[in-house]
């Protein structure tokens, strides 16, 4: 079928300083309103140069990003979603899907990769909010369950990065599901004593908020994400009053103990290798 | 002037009480004037009644279903306990903050022998609405704050610690979306919570009694068993939010109750649950003593299968359960 693009699972090798961004385009960065060109913003990781505003990075940027010399071999990427409940709103589900396989050359919201990070294997899943809001459907709650089954079985640490805007609607209980599975799956790492790192980016909220991306061991969040359990607006609306300044923000949620570590996207890669090196040092006294 | 025995009607069931009481008169002027006339036309009127409540109960919209699941008598989970159970001690408090009155949780004897089982000593909780405006109030509406569902683990922990099986009844609009509540981490504590249930080592039977809206009602509802009362609905969204979300309007509620497939049969067809149980012709609230019966029934059986596991096949079986939950195609 001539919308979804088939990826090939090989080694993608990719050795990434800056992300690549076409030339001539021109963005207003949301944090200082300065008019900036991409590719500026592109050699500095997608952060602003000016105010250190994160923009959105796609699961293939952090991959590349995040991994030892770019090189990660990803797994997964052939899992689709389908429309058990031909449901439809607007527009169909399907509809939906469709539309955002081509948009996005993705096959869903959350995509899988091993590989080395500071010589340490590793099994990463990641978000794309680029897809349907990186919501978490079936698809997704299988995926997430896939990474974390990986690292069990080749006894390896796991990341999750978490940037969604909640649970499918268009999945019924079905999406619901998808917290209870992923959530239970994370008991067979605990009981292996693998580490398990969760990246919370902007924005994590609902769902995937509520289920694994609140169960690292160690929780970091890049500054000014939106993290939260119920939106904004809901908020808003049942409080009958405005919300306070930094409200669900990255900051706000270290200093209530929800995160560990704000990072800045440019010293991430550095800030989880000196975790893993600390947790899994190999020392003579460390009894498994 | 309502009496106080007077029952909330839903709008869908005019129909049927004009008629039922159109009846109820000529039966009273029957009684005082026998005509053969009379008697004809009442069981002619009495014919029409019973095939009216069958069209109407038997083919309740997804959305009807929804407003019976949000009838104001219907049974809440205090009211279950106090039928199915003896002796129930309600304990308070997450020993962190406070205590969620939208949540309410305890040990009780649960009256399993009348159903062929026994007499057992079981952890019991599950979401509380209230019935007027202050109770409602003080429950929130049955939902919770993150203290309602870390006081829910402790005694599930507790629950664990004295090896006894767990009943969770779910019955809430959706975790309560407040400052406070973000500020202590509502994700945080239901997130602990489906983490930590799928691992406790007792039996665990869940039963949706009315409304199953999101993770607020899922923060109780990781067990071996899902039953849902024939009128509950459950998913991760309200009709409402759901309408307000896809269509920008709040007007699609009944389009999205149909669309988001949130009914008992709709559930048991995806295989979300694993039983659903009968509610009375009307609902739960036209005869609540009958859906405790069937309600206890239920609930006695599955203890009694489950009791037949050894932890280590209850946590397998739980875990394979909620992995088998989704549907996808892969290329
Ligand atoms: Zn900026």
């Amino acid at each position: 079928m001539a919308w979804f693009r088939r990826k090939t699972a090989g080694i993608h090798t990719k050795i990434s300083q800056q992300i690549n961004v076409p030339e001539g385009h021109w963005v207003k960065c949301p944090g200082c309103s300065t008019t900036i060109n991409q590719r500026e913003i592109g050699k500095n990781l997608k952060v602003c140069p000016n105010c250190s505003h994160h923009f959105k990075l796609s699961s293939n940027e952090y991959f590349e990003l995040l991994f030892d010399n770019g090189q990660f071999q990803v797994y997964d990427d052939t899992l689709i979603s389908v429309d058990p409940l031909k449901f439809v709103d607007k527009k169909s589900y399907s509809s939906r899907l469709e539309t955002s396989r081509e948009k996005t050359q993705l096959s869903d919201a959350a995509r899988t990769a091993m590989g080395m990070i500071g010589g340490h294997r590793i099994s990463v899943a990641s978000m794309d909010f680029s897809f349907i809001g990186g919501s978490m459907g079936s698809v997704v709650g299988e995926v997430v369950t896939r990474a974390i089954r990986r690292a069990c079985s080749e006894k390896t640490a796991l990341l999750v990065i978490a940037q969604s805007g909640g649970a499918r609607m268009m999945e019924g209980a079905l999406s619901l599901m998808q917290m209870a599975k992923t959530s239970a799956n994370l008991g067979k790492l605990e009981e292996l004593g693998l580490p398990f790192m969760v990246l919370l980016t902007n924005p994590t909220t609902g769902g995937v908020t509520a289920s694994f991306a609140m169960l690292g061991d160690i929780h970091f969040a890049e500054p000014g994400a939106l993290i939260g359990f119920a939106g904004p607006r809901i908020i808003r609306e049942t409080m009958g009053q405005d919300l306070p300044d930094g409200f669900q923000r990255s900051e706000f949620l270290l200093e209530r103990g929800f995160v560990d570590r704000i990072v800045d996207r440019r010293e991430l890669r550095q800030e989880l290798v000196q975790y893993l090196d600390l947790i899994l040092e190999d020392d003579p006294d460390t009894r498994k | 002037m309502a009496t106080a025995n007077t029952t909330h009607l839903l709008e869908f069931e005019k129909p049927l009480h004009d008629l039922e009481t159109k009846l109820e008169e000529m039966r009273k002027l029957g009684s005082e004037d026998p005509a053969p006339e009379l008697e004809a036309s009442i069981s002619e009127l009495e014919e029409r009644v019973k095939s009216l409540r069958s069209s109407i109960y038997e083919n309740l919209t997804r959305w009807q279903r929804v407003l019976i699941a949000r009838h104001p008598q219907r049974p809440y989970t205090l009211d279950h306990i106090e039928a199915l159970t003896d002796g129930f001690v309600e304990m308070h408090g997450d020993r962190l903050f406070g205590d969620d009155p939208a949540i309410v949780a305890g040990f009780a004897t649960f009256l399993g022998e009348r159903y062929g089982y026994r007499d057992r000593s079981v952890l019991i909780l599950g979401h509380q609405k209230g019935r007027d405006t202050k109770s409602r109030k003080y429950r929130r509406f049955g939902m919770p704050n993150p203290e309602g569902y870390r006081k829910a683990l402790r005694l599930m922990k507790l629950a664990a610690k004295y090896n006894k099986p767990i009943i969770t009844l779910l019955d809430t609009p959706g975790a309560y979306p407040g400052i406070e509540a973000e500020e202590r981490g509502q994700a945080q504590a239901i997130a602990t919570n489906l983490f930590e249930m799928a691992r406790l080592p007792v039996p665990i039977v869940v039963v949706i009694i009315g409304e199953g809206a999101s993770g607020g009602a899922l923060g109780i509802g990781v067990g071996d068993r899902i039953l849902m009362l024939e009128n509950a609905w459950y998913s991760v969204i309200s009709p409402e939010s759901c309408s307000s979300i896809l269509w920008r309007s709040w007007d699609f509620k009944e389009e999205a109750a149909r669309a988001l497939k949130l009914t008992a049969p709709d559930l048991m067809e995806v295989g979300i649950i694993d039983e659903i149980i009968p509610e009375p012709t009307g609902g739960a609230h036209n005869n609540p003593e009958a859906m405790y019966e069937g309600l206890g029934k239920v609930i006695a059986r599955h203890l009694k299968s489950l009791e037949k596991m050894t932890s280590k096949k209850l946590l397998k079986t739980r875990l394979e359960k909620f992995d088998a939950m989704g549907a996808f195609a892969e290329e």
